[in-house]
């Protein structure tokens, strides 16, 4: 047996997964920092550099 | 069998990884430090990764427990936050919506460490409560009460549960969800 408050809950939860969602695409929206970017050119670099030795 | 290099997988899954870090961290320059903590674990141990297996979580494991480390080092609940939140609105939607939005930033802004991350595994990143337990270290009825925990403080600091208020909400929300050019 639902109660009257079960639907309400539901929709409560569906708003709160939305806005957590639209959250979440934003922040990943914001941009890769060159901090990071150049992190992963070294460590490519590295893998080349010890590819070549072999 | 595929060659394929793990490693570039990875560089996928950015984007997500520094979106948790920055909803966890609620810092630019915090978060992007875990950022680079978590790609050069990774990147080095990388050989631990079994093919197969979900790299998100693994991902997201190596940077949330870094994460608690480091709050546990600096023995302190309270972090330093910027309004990372207010400042990543990536559309400018009609005034209501872009205020119901930021209604909500800054009530999730209130939440706990561990219901936020609660929230934003399950919620938004759609790991199931057992995946989000396997990642936290912790049973899945435990993320399950996280996250209704997490639901009903936001439901308490937004008023959701008063009769009109989704009914008030609904168009501004879909003025923000449903906005085109949103990424997806």
């Amino acid at each position: 047996m639902t109660t009257s408050e079960d639907p309400k809950k539901a929709k409560i939860a569906e708003y709160i997964d939305q806005n957590l969602k639209q959250v979440f695409s934003d922040l990943e929206a914001d941009g890769m920092p060159e901090q990071i970017t150049d992190l992963l050119l070294v460590l490519r670099a590295q893998d080349e550099a010890q590819k070549a030795k072999k | 069998m595929s060659d394929a290099d793990p490693r570039d997988e990875l560089v996928t899954h950015l984007p997500a990884l520094r979106a948790f870090a920055l909803s966890l961290t609620r810092n630019r320059s915090t978060a992007d430090d875990m950022v680079q903590d978590t790609v050069l674990k990774a990147w080095t141990n990388m050989d631990k990764f079994q093919v197969g297996t979900n790299m998100r979580a693994w991902l997201f494991t190596i940077l949330r427990n870094n994460f608690y480390s480091s709050r546990r080092k600096l023995n302190r609940e309270v972090a330093d936050v910027d309004n990372v939140f207010s400042d990543t609105l990536s559309v400018k939607p009609a005034h209501d919506g872009r205020m119901q939005m930021m209604d909500f930033k800054q009530a999730f802004d209130q939440l706990p460490d561990e219901q936020r991350e609660a929230l934003i595994l399950v919620g938004a990143s759609g790991f199931s409560y057992e995946d989000a337990g396997k990642m936290c270290g912790v049973a899945t009825g435990t993320v399950k009460s996280r996250v209704n925990r997490a639901r009903a403080k936001l439901t308490e600091l937004l008023h959701l549960d008063e009769d009109d208020a989704l009914e008030l909400t609904d168009s501004a929300t879909m003025a923000v969800v449903g906005s085109p050019g949103l990424p997806s």
